[in-house]
């Protein structure tokens, strides 16, 4: 399984086993419970809970959701930096962590992360260039080979490796920061790369400019995006296709232009309607929803989203709504009863 | 405890050499505020001669991004940065107050009372080992006297304020037992249980999810109206500005750099910083085209570039613009741009639109 080959990777990717058409990545129903101590013994952080969706080769897809959805932890579920409870994740048709499937290891090789916190994640002791020039070395590189990648990775994201390769993070600004953490995903040679609010912490016009490097690797490098944000804003420019998350669980997947123009789901629909205005004469006069969302700890039993929605009804408390079954990229799908005929919703579709 | 029912004694009617006009209906002025931090290493130059004005009930937004000096500014505004490593100058004047030199009690009075702050980080603000309850009811009785149950009952009555569910509870909890949204909306009650003249925000709604910060800033526009506080509000949210401010002012390095009404700053934004952040926010730009992002990074304040700090930026870049800090140029009513580019007399709105 050694793939890491030293020129750019071709668009006819060798370690390329279904062809276009096969999904890169498939997550069927992923579950982790975290346990917590709580007043009456234990209790449970659901904090992903049943989370199936695919990932599609070359494209990007947006996770959104509010704190404590669950879509952090989804992500390094997907890495296995927190080992789920259950579910099965396929990358490029092997199963991760099964016999006879793809390891752990191999999966990091092809999917990396870039963190929120550019600092944290960097070696406070090591110039940047040896932090970019580590993971091509640890994945069996000569010491030589592992500098020249890092050198030319650092180029890539638009530092200069003579000025800047002998840094230390804490000499650099964080959009610089943020570079270094892409070059160091990036020197391994990754399929698939996943953003966990990697420019939430960036000022706007550095956001702006990480943005664009970001699109500008991926069409050089050929890569797969999961670009997971509670910018609504962000996710709608960086996007083809959206996942909105609530309390553990996806309520609504779609492409980028579906969820944004004809969102199905009330809350995809308040989450849009909360961003602000931009336009000092048309501000938001009433919130689309009122409170919080609700713990993760023993969320509302059927809907999760009931306690906040306009449009619960009894049945919402009995039944969980399941997301439809989606087949392509062009599917859009929602977790509501609404978009069920005979669900016994009174709003449902067909209903008068 | 000393008395000080004599309260917000005035230093006398000293506006008169304010360069502001009509001084006296003003509720804040700052004049040429400059802000160091001095290190043995370095000396920070965080606020660089900043002068703004704030009307009573009025909501000036400071807008910037990391590093420009607008949460420095807002602390100076109540004496908040540590003393020891801290060089202020210029005037602040709040009601008519010196509070530059004001002393401790003064200081105290002051805060709190007159003049209150809402922070980004509720749970670092409040106190995580006392209830709300009790921490409204410390603030109330310390500036307002009266006993325990009626500065109790007036804490509850403003809990119901900012809407807090089942708010008779509440007041028993502790900080940590409450939602991000809530514990915000506590942090609120009690900078309004004194009613302050001026309400100082820092960020407060940067920290809350989405579909929270939308409620807690129609309350706060809500709360600010019927009170009639001037407030000042610090974001780094083009967004969340354009919701609450009458006002605006960008800061970059220190300075503010443009000024003027919300709808017309945003609308027609006079200095390249102004229009480089509004053109690199991300808002329904199209997906196949790159952002126009603003280059580089912002300035390192330990070292400011001679001129206009945002020159090694600034796409429009003249000779010029290195040789000082531009003047402020006022081409329009209630509009204010530091930028050589901007016309210096008043003309009328095309002609600036054409020339910058």
């Amino acid at each position: 399984m050694n793939m890491i080959s030293s020129a750019a990777p071709p668009l006819d990717d060798p370690r390329d086993r279904g062809g276009p058409a096969q999904p890169l990545l498939i997550a069927r129903e992923l579950r982790k419970h975290f346990k917590v101590k709580s007043d009456s013994g234990t209790a449970f952080v659901r904090a992903v809970d049943g989370v199936s969706f695919t990932l599609f080769k070359g494209e990007t897809l947006g996770i959104v959701g509010e704190s404590g959805c669950g879509k952090s932890t989804l992500a390094r579920l997907l890495l296995h930096l927190v080992r789920p409870d259950s579910g099965e994740l396929v990358f490029d048709g092997e199963t991760v962590a099964e016999m006879r499937g793809i390891t752990v290891n191999a999966l990091r090789r092809q999917v990396q992360m870039v963190f929120q916190d550019s600092y944290s994640s960097l070696n406070p002791r090591m110039p940047v260039q040896d932090t970019v020039a580590f993971g091509p070395f640890v994945h069996g590189k000569s010491k030589a080979e592992s500098k020249a990648v890092a050198r030319s990775m650092l180029l890539q994201v638009g530092l200069n490796p003579d000025l800047f390769g002998s840094r230390y993070p804490h000499e650099l600004s964080g959009g610089q920061k943020q570079r270094v953490n892409i070059a160091r995903a990036l020197a391994i040679e990754p399929r698939m790369v996943i953003l966990d609010e990697a420019v939430s912490a960036l000022d706007k016009s550095v956001e702006a400019q990480v943005l664009n490097l970001l699109r500008a690797l991926k069409a050089d490098f050929n890569l797969t995006y999961l670009f997971i944000s509670h910018d609504l804003n962000v996710v709608q420019y960086i996007s083809d296709r959206v996942l909105v998350m609530y309390l553990g669980a996806v309520v609504e997947l779609g492409p980028v232009d579906e969820i944004f123009s004809h969102p199905l789901h009330p809350y995809t629909r308040a989450l849009l309607g909360s961003r602000p205005s931009m336009n000092p004469k048309q501000r938001i006069e009433e919130p689309p929803i009122t409170g919080d969302p609700p713990s993760p700890i023993d969320p509302p039993s059927g809907c999760r989203f009931r306690t906040r929605c306009p449009f619960a009804e009894p049945v919402c408390e009995a039944r969980i709504p399941e997301l439809g079954a989606w087949t392509d990229r062009e599917s859009h799908v929602a977790a509501c009863h609404m978009q069920v005929a005979d669900s016994g919703h009174s709003r449902a579709v067909g209903n008068a | 405890m000393p008395e000080m029912d004599g309260g917000l004694q005035s230093t006398g009617s000293s506006a008169t050499g304010s360069g502001l006009a009509a001084g006296s209906s003003n509720l804040v002025e700052v004049e040429d505020l400059s802000v160091r931090f001095v290190t043995r290493e370095a000396t920070v130059h965080a606020v660089n001669g900043v002068s703004f004005a704030v009307r009573p009930g009025e909501v000036l937004c400071i807008l910037g991004e990391s590093g420009s000096g607008k949460s420095v500014t807002l602390r100076a505004l109540m004496q908040l940065l540590p003393p020891r490593r801290t060089r202020i100058t210029g005037r602040i004047r709040v009601d008519g107050q010196d509070v530059l030199s004001l002393d401790r009690a003064g200081l105290r009075r002051l805060r709190g009372g007159l003049v209150s702050m809402i922070f980004q980080e509720p749970m670092t603000a409040l106190d995580p080992v006392y209830t709300i309850g009790k921490q409204i009811t410390e603030t109330i009785v310390r500036h307002r006297g009266g006993s325990q149950a009626s500065a109790r009952a007036r804490a509850l009555d403003l809990l119901e304020l900012v809407k807090i569910p089942s708010a008779a509870q509440r007041l028993d909890n502790y900080p940590h037992e409450l939602s991000g949204g809530l514990r915000q909306r506590a942090m609120i009650a009690m900078a309004l249980s004194c009613g302050p003249r001026l309400l100082l925000a820092d960020e407060p709604t940067t920290a809350l999810d989405a579909t929270v910060q939308i409620q807690v800033l129609i309350l706060l526009r809500k709360l600010q109206k019927e009170l009639g506080m001037g407030t000042i509000f610090v974001t780094h949210d083009l967004g969340v500005a354009s919701e609450i401010a009458d006002r605006i002012a960008v800061m970059y390095a220190g300075r503010i750099v443009e000024e003027g009404p919300v709808a017309d700053v945003l609308a027609n934004p006079l200095h390249p910083y102004t229009q480089g952040l509004l053109a690199s926010t991300v808002h329904g730009q199209p997906r196949d085209q790159d952002i126009n992002a603003i280059p580089g990074s912002p300035p390192d304040l330990r070292r400011l570039p001679t001129g206009c700090a945002f020159a090694p930026r600034c796409v429009q870049v003249m000779a010029e613009c290195r040789a000082g800090v531009p003047e402020e140029r006022r081409p329009l009513a209630g509009r204010m741009a530091r930028c050589i580019r901007v016309p210096a007399g008043a003309v009328l709105a095309d002609a600036v639109a054409d020339r910058v």
